[in-house]
């Protein structure tokens, strides 16, 4: 008994002393890399979504859904191949936090879950993380309606989007 | 094209994903909390107006991150609400949103059903 708390303790002192290496060395890296790879992508988006806009002649809101869509087509495509993660093991919040690590996400823990069945399997573990992020989104939007809804009846006057 | 204005995207877009870095690294939230966190942030922020300037200013840089998801979902239940009452804020969002979610759920669908799983690195 006193044996394994002593054990303990080593342990939490060694890694209090690894701790105040590794994050100090860790996180301007990672957040340099985040910043780049993300500021990449989006811009990466721009410029395709104005080329669609004046090359094609499509409108704005068409063109900005086409790149959403093969954002998240070329992310799950990645995905797939088993590209994705090592990227984002570099790149981190660079490519998780744009529209692509919502996709991943979706097929990551879909194909873990093959084994339980191409419906019930497949089909419910797409869902593992975009369910949450679904629901708390939707929910959300719709309890903002709900109350611009009723200001705009009581007259209140609210940010136009 | 101006290089200003890819400038801005690239900045914004920039800053956005550095926030989500900063907190993977800073706090003890994982990836998924954090989209959760940004997708609701996006929208709640979108409500009280400040989200539509960030847009405004840099594009893609503020639409293409997930708070941006959060954002055309508020902006879709909004505007419902102003064209429909009351049943477009059940429909807007959605609406709003519907060819990205559906691509996801599609595309994703069919390409975890031909590919196999990864061995773990």
């Amino acid at each position: 008994m006193k044996k394994s708390r002593n054990e303990k303790e080593k342990k939490k002192k060694y890694e209090k002393y690894v701790s105040e290496f590794t994050p100090s060395t860790g996180f301007v890296s990672n957040g340099i890399k985040a910043f780049i790879v993300g500021g990449l992508l989006c811009s990466a988006a721009y410029l395709v979504q104005s080329w669609i806009q004046n090359s094609l002649g499509i409108e704005q809101k068409d063109a900005g859904r086409i790149v959403t869509v093969g954002l998240i087509l070329a992310a799950q495509i990645l995905t797939g191949l088993g590209l994705f993660s090592p990227a984002a093991k570099f790149a981190g919040a660079g490519l998780i936090v744009p529209i692509t690590g919502f996709a991943n996400s979706m097929v990551a823990s879909a194909i873990e879950f093959k084994s339980e069945g191409p419906v019930l399997g497949v089909g419910s573990r797409l869902f593992q993380l975009a369910g949450p992020v679904l629901v708390c989104g939707i929910s959300v939007s719709i309890v903002i309606g709900i109350i611009y809804y009723l200001m705009g009846i009581l007259g209140v006057s609210l940010p136009r989007v | 094209m101006e290089w200003s204005e890819i400038i801005k995207v690239f900045v914004v877009g920039g800053a956005i994903c550095l926030i989500g870095q900063l907190l993977i690294d800073f706090t003890k939230l994982t990836p998924a909390r954090i989209l959760v966190i940004f997708v609701t942030a996006g929208a709640v922020l979108t409500a009280f107006g400040l989200y539509e300037p960030l847009v405004t200013f840099g594009k893609s840089g503020a639409t293409v991150p997930l708070p941006g998801f959060g954002y055309n979902l508020a902006k879709g239940a909004i505007n419902g609400v102003q064209t429909e009452g009351l049943m477009g804020a059940l429909t807007g969002g959605i609406k709003e949103t519907a060819a990205g979610v559906a691509a996801a759920i599609f595309f994703g669908y069919i390409i975890a059903l031909v590919s196999n799983p990864k061995p773990k690195r």
